[in-house]
């Protein structure tokens, strides 16, 4: 949607939008994102954690593919230099909110029961469970999913995809909307590397260029602590870019925001 | 299927349209989607049927418009059709492009019986 004028009149769909109205019934011409009252709320969201100073991440992948496992790992050295809290998103159980529990760290669950992503008024309810004043870092680990979590705005600053190594290279070519959606894109679970034998990291990162996708494309191994440091500055580097978007009353989107929209912005 | 949540905002959204024009029926519901929408026609139209049953656009029909992929090239300026997977420009072949469409998944318009 575009941000100026809240319409989604896009060079592609210009001409369509306000073709002639067919005989026989009154047409209502209403162009607004079928997800709108969801963007809404991503929006109301995203001016709560700006008012705190808080930057939040949308961790999206595959179920396994070690989100919760860098979540621990990221903690471990993070959560001495920033405030951080973590929403938990999963059809059922507790385990994962236990997991970051233990670090010390605040964990909200939400069971989704049989819905296949988060959706921003999930979130709102989340974030009313978390004290927002005593934050630096918010993480959002989505329900492992490569599909739908990415239609969904949540009110997250970042998107962040993961692609373990066991689950092969094409990944980005076969699943394009999710990591098109990335403003970073991590290679997981490298250590196992040797093992496969047949998973390309230039070629998982090649299949992320072609989505137009300028997203850095990071490699590491959480359990063996391994190419942390990478993942830790990026972090760092975006914590450090939102204080200084927040100090100037700016707001930062995910990519995830249609290109369409922007450009209809510049548009005349 | 996160068709289904999309269909069930879709319907919240047309029938507040329709009430606010005070609609006797919604005739049939125009939709534009992208093939980086993320949401798929068919699916979608099957998840109408769903969501829609029950409710007073029940028996709307949906048309779904599938938008063309469509891209602007950041180096030579050409615009090009490109696949969801290759938003390459198909002039000069660099991944330095914008979208221009074909993430859209949009409630265009509603025929309304007045």
């Amino acid at each position: 949607m575009c941000t100026t004028c809240g319409c989604t009149v896009t060079p592609g769909n210009r001409k369509l939008a306000f073709r002639p109205v067919a005989g026989g019934a009154t047409t209502v011409t209403v162009l607004q994102n079928l997800l709108a009252d969801n963007d809404r709320q991503a929006e109301h969201n995203r001016s709560h954690l700006d008012a705190h100073g808080v930057l939040a991440i949308n961790l999206m992948s595959s179920p396994g593919s070690g989100k919760t496992t860098l979540l621990e790992a990221t903690l471990e050295t993070l959560g001495s230099e920033c405030r951080i809290a973590v929403i938990e998103g999963d059809l059922e159980t507790e385990n994962d909110a236990r997991r970051i529990r233990a670090h010390g760290v605040p964990a909200v669950q939400i069971t989704t029961g049989s819905a296949c992503h988060l959706d921003a008024h999930m979130v709102h309810d989340a974030l009313h469970k978390l004290n927002l004043h005593d934050l630096d870092l918010l993480f959002i680990e989505n329900v492992g999913n490569l599909v739908c979590p990415a239609s969904f705005d949540l009110g997250q600053h970042r998107n962040v995809t993961l692609l373990s190594v066991t689950e092969g290279d094409d990944k980005p070519e076969k699943y394009p909307v999710i990591f098109r959606a990335a403003d970073a894109v991590l290679l997981t679970k490298t250590d196992l590397l040797p093992v496969l034998g047949d998973f390309d990291p230039a070629r998982a990162a090649a299949h992320v260029r072609r989505l137009a996708s300028d997203a850095p494309v990071l490699r590491l191994s959480a359990r063996r602590r391994d190419g942390l440091q990478d993942w830790l500055a990026w972090l760092r580097a975006e914590l450090e870019a939102q204080r200084e978007r927040v100090a100037r009353g700016e707001r930062v989107r995910p990519r995830v925001q249609p290109d369409g929209a922007r450009l209809h912005v510049a548009q005349p | 299927m996160h068709e289904l949540s999309v269909c069930q905002a879709l319907i919240r959204q047309v029938e507040e349209v329709a009430r606010r024009h005070g609609a006797k029926r919604v005739k049939a519901i125009h939709l534009e989607i992208g093939p980086l929408s993320g949401v798929e026609p068919e699916l979608l139209r099957r998840a109408y049927g769903l969501a829609a049953s029950g409710t007073a656009v029940e028996d709307a029909e949906l048309c779904i418009e599938a938008l063309p992929l469509r891209v602007r090239c950041e180096e030579c300026g050409a615009e090009s059709t490109a696949t969801a997977n290759r938003l390459l420009c198909a002039r000069c072949g660099t991944w330095h492009t914008r979208l221009v469409s074909g993430d859209e998944m949009l409630l265009r318009s509603l025929e309304l019986d007045m």
